[in-house]
């Protein structure tokens, strides 16, 4: 670059001849100068300022660009990710405590009609009808005509029907993929499991929810995608459940029942190893519940917990043992046992009119299972104890195990109190509970006087509930249950080696018209076992019994449940892994006779 | 020196250009065939529960219990009774077999003698009774 020099020698000196003043020219010649260097200055300026915009406008594209796209674009599973969850079938499957499966899913198609599609509607109807017989030809053709664009025509099918289907060859038929609640073992444990049935339905998937049972208590818990590879695992044990229900439905059957349920229940964990009601139904086609009528007499009803029953006399323990932890009584203590006992405007009598007294140990109001002895000792015990001493047993609240059921059975407890309630309810009537309430409270005096929270989930360990009598109280009462059986009223249940302990309980079902039924009665036998180190309790409960084989009808629980607790106990015992304690022949006792 | 610089720098312009051309490439089928995988996973779980599904169907209780009381002929089976436990000290033990070879093996309720003993290790003198020592 030719600078130019800010005093150019030639203007100068012409201008020193000129009379003017030389300095101007320098001064007009910075100006220049510097109006140059500004004009440079500011081009590059524009330069830096126009790539600045540019950047900023090339990044604020990219921002505008990209949150489009993700805007505009389905999401998408990133497919880096590891293959995890997302694949695992979507309902968790549901395992015995052996990891035996009760509950899984199966994939399948439902079917569904586009009929805009549709070559020939008539066509499709009869094909579809010779498939499914449900189906009515002319309403299918009647609803495919009438200009609608979707319909379902059927949730689930199988393989087989939807090649049949596919045979139809219509382009108006299409499939959506299901997944579909699967019980292998079809009746077993079906008061347990509930059953499944589609939510929110899609073309492409469906929401399995439950609808009763475990499958409806811990819904969220089978279907949290976290979860979902998992199984459920429950206590119950399927062989035991299977040997129950037979040995259950043979009772049923020979006794003429009506009904039958039977829970098997660890005393220390409170885990329900079985849990049977009858008559049952398939969870895989569950049936719908009655309109009308009883409800308790659909196979849906769950006897087991749903069934609030008056006990009957298996509620004469708890008062003797109420007595002996109150320090009342001991079991050689007579008590007065003279039958009938008036009480007011009321009579106590005995089991046909019997008279056990005048006096009675203890001991022997539970074996001979004397109304009137128990009803003296809960006047002892008083209203208010006893009443408090049914609270701590669980008699006032429904239990909390985990089926959706068991909120619902609400034990129905006397509003008040008068002795006349104290009287009835110490020998189980006046007061009706479930049998899993009955299971719970013998749990209590089988593991040594401690409350247990029973469950229907696997790995339970001994729970350290409160305590509601002392150990010595627990033992006695078990001592004199196995009494009841050794030589009382349960002998029938007396399996060899297993030291059974128990009491029976007959009661007359209520009526409508607010009497009792002496012909329909509710028995039920409470048992725990072995009786030296109890470790399960047995409750083994028939709804309207009658056992024919004698002379007459014979309706009692000792002729009725407590054969089929025993059968039960014989078949399952083993199973338990139980070894059969050979016990110690009875010693010889000094016999009177007389010569 | 600049034109040999200006050479190279392309060359590696063109290698990287070249490696990300088949990094791209390998990635869409690595990427293609973790899909594919993916869905052979999801096919075989599915089978897998369809069988696990099967398994249990076919052995659920009731099916075992009809086909143990109609092959109960060959197999004998009942089900399990509290008299089929027993103590370990009843099970009988097998007779020992005799090998052949082995038969004139001494009774082991014989008396056996015993040599290679000195008097101070038997004792004081008395030596006919401990060297003809029976084991009883």
């Amino acid at each position: 670059m030719i600078r130019t020099p800010l005093r150019p020698l030639a203007r100068i000196l012409s201008a020193r001849q000129k009379g003017e003043n030389p300095d101007t020219i320098e001064r007009e010649n910075l100006r220049l100068r510097h109006e140059e260097i500004r004009d440079k200055s500011r081009a590059r300026a524009e330069v830096r300022l126009l790539f600045l915009s540019l950047g900023f406008l090339a990044a604020f594209a990219t921002i505008g660009a990209r949150m489009g796209l993700l805007a505009a674009t389905e999401p998408m599973e990133p497919r880096t990710a590891a293959a995890g969850a997302e694949i695992v079938a979507t309902r968790a499957d549901i395992t015995d405590r052996n990891g035996r499966i009760l509950a899984t899913n199966m994939q399948t198609y439902s079917l569904y009609a586009q009929p805009k599609d549709m070559v020939d509607p008539g066509r499709v109807a009869r094909e579809l009808a010779k498939i499914f017989p449900e189906i009515d030809p002319v309403a299918l053709e009647r609803r495919l005509t009438d200009g609608r664009s979707f319909l379902w025509i059927r949730r689930v099918m199988s393989p087989e029907q939807m090649q049949r289907v596919h045979e139809i060859g219509d382009p108006g038929l299409l499939f959506g993929p299901r997944e579909m609640r699967l019980y292998p073992n079809g009746q077993l444990a079906a008061h347990v499991l509930g059953g499944a049935s589609f939510g929110a339905e899609g073309v492409s998937s469906a929401e399995v929810i439950g609808t009763a049972g475990i499958e409806k208590a811990l819904d969220a818990r089978l279907r949290d995608p976290a979860q979902s590879g998992t199984p459920l695992a429950l206590s119950i044990d399927l062989t035991l459940q299977a040997t129950i229900e037979e040995v259950l439905a043979t009772g049923k059957t020979m006794l003429n029942a009506k009904g039958a349920a039977a829970i098997l229940m660890d005393v220390r964990t409170g885990e329900i190893l079985s849990l049977a009601s009858l008559p049952a139904f398939d969870p895989n086609d569950r049936p719908n519940p009655l309109v009308k009528g009883d409800p308790g007499d659909s196979p849906l009803f769950n006897r087991a917990v749903q069934g609030v029953y008056e006990l009957g006399s298996t509620f004469k323990i708890f008062t003797v043992a109420n007595a002996l932890n109150l320090g009342l009584v001991e079991m050689e203590t007579m008590v007065d046992a003279n039958a009938p006992k008036r009480w007011g405007r009321f009579t106590i009598k005995e089991f046909q009119n019997k008279n056990y007294g005048p006096l009675l140990s203890v001991e022997d109001v539970i074996v001979k299972s004397s109304n009137v002895g128990t009803a003296n000792l809960a006047l002892m015990i008083g209203a208010e104890r006893q009443a408090a001493f049914f609270q701590s047993l669980g008699f006032f609240q429904p239990t909390t195990i985990e089926l959706v059921e068991a909120p619902g059975a609400r034990p129905i407890v006397p509003k008040r109190w008068p002795d006349i309630t104290t009287i009835t309810t110490s020998y189980g009537h006046g007061i009706s509970a479930s049998p899993m309430h009955l299971a719970v409270a013998y749990a209590a005096i089988a593991n040594g006087g401690v409350m247990v929270t029973p469950t229907l989930l696997q790995g339970g360990v001994p729970q350290n509930g409160p305590r509601v009598m002392s150990e010595e109280t627990a033992r006695d009462s078990v001592n004199m249950l196995r009494s009841v059986v050794a030589q009382g009223t349960a002998t029938l249940s007396d399996v060899p080696g297993y030291q059974v302990a128990g009491k029976t309980g007959t009661a007359e079902k209520p009526n409508a018209q607010g009497g009792y039924d002496t012909d329909k009665v509710v028995n039920t036998f409470a048992s725990l076992f072995p009786a030296d180190d109890p470790k399960y309790v047995l409750v083994v409960t028939l709804d309207e019994p009658v056992e024919t084989s004698g002379s007459e009808p014979r309706r009692t629980a000792g002729w009725t449940a407590v054969p089929v607790a025993g059968e039960i106990i014989r078949r399952t015992a083993p199973l338990m892994g139980l070894r059969p304690v050979v016990e110690p022949p009875p010693v010889d006792e000094l016999t009177a006779v007389s010569n | 020196m600049r034109p040999v610089f200006f050479v190279l720098s392309f060359l590696v312009v063109m290698g990287l250009a070249f490696w990300a051309y088949r990094e791209n490439y390998a990635t869409q089928a690595a990427l293609r065939e973790m899909t594919q995988l993916q869905n052979e996973i999801a096919s075989l779980r599915e089978a897998l529960t369809l069988q696990r599904a099967e398994w249990a169907y076919l052995n659920r209780p009731e099916r075992l219990r009809e086909l143990a009381t109609l092959n109960f002929d060959r197999l004998g089976l009942l089900p399990l009774e509290p008299v089929q436990f027993g103590a370990a000290a009843q099970v009988s033990y097998p007779a020992p077999t005799i090998l052949p070879g082995m038969e004139g093996f001494p009774d082991i309720d014989a008396p056996v003698a015993v040599t290679g003993q000195t008097d101070s290790e038997t004792g004081a003198g008395n030596a006919a009774s401990s060297v003809d020592g029976q084991f009883p």
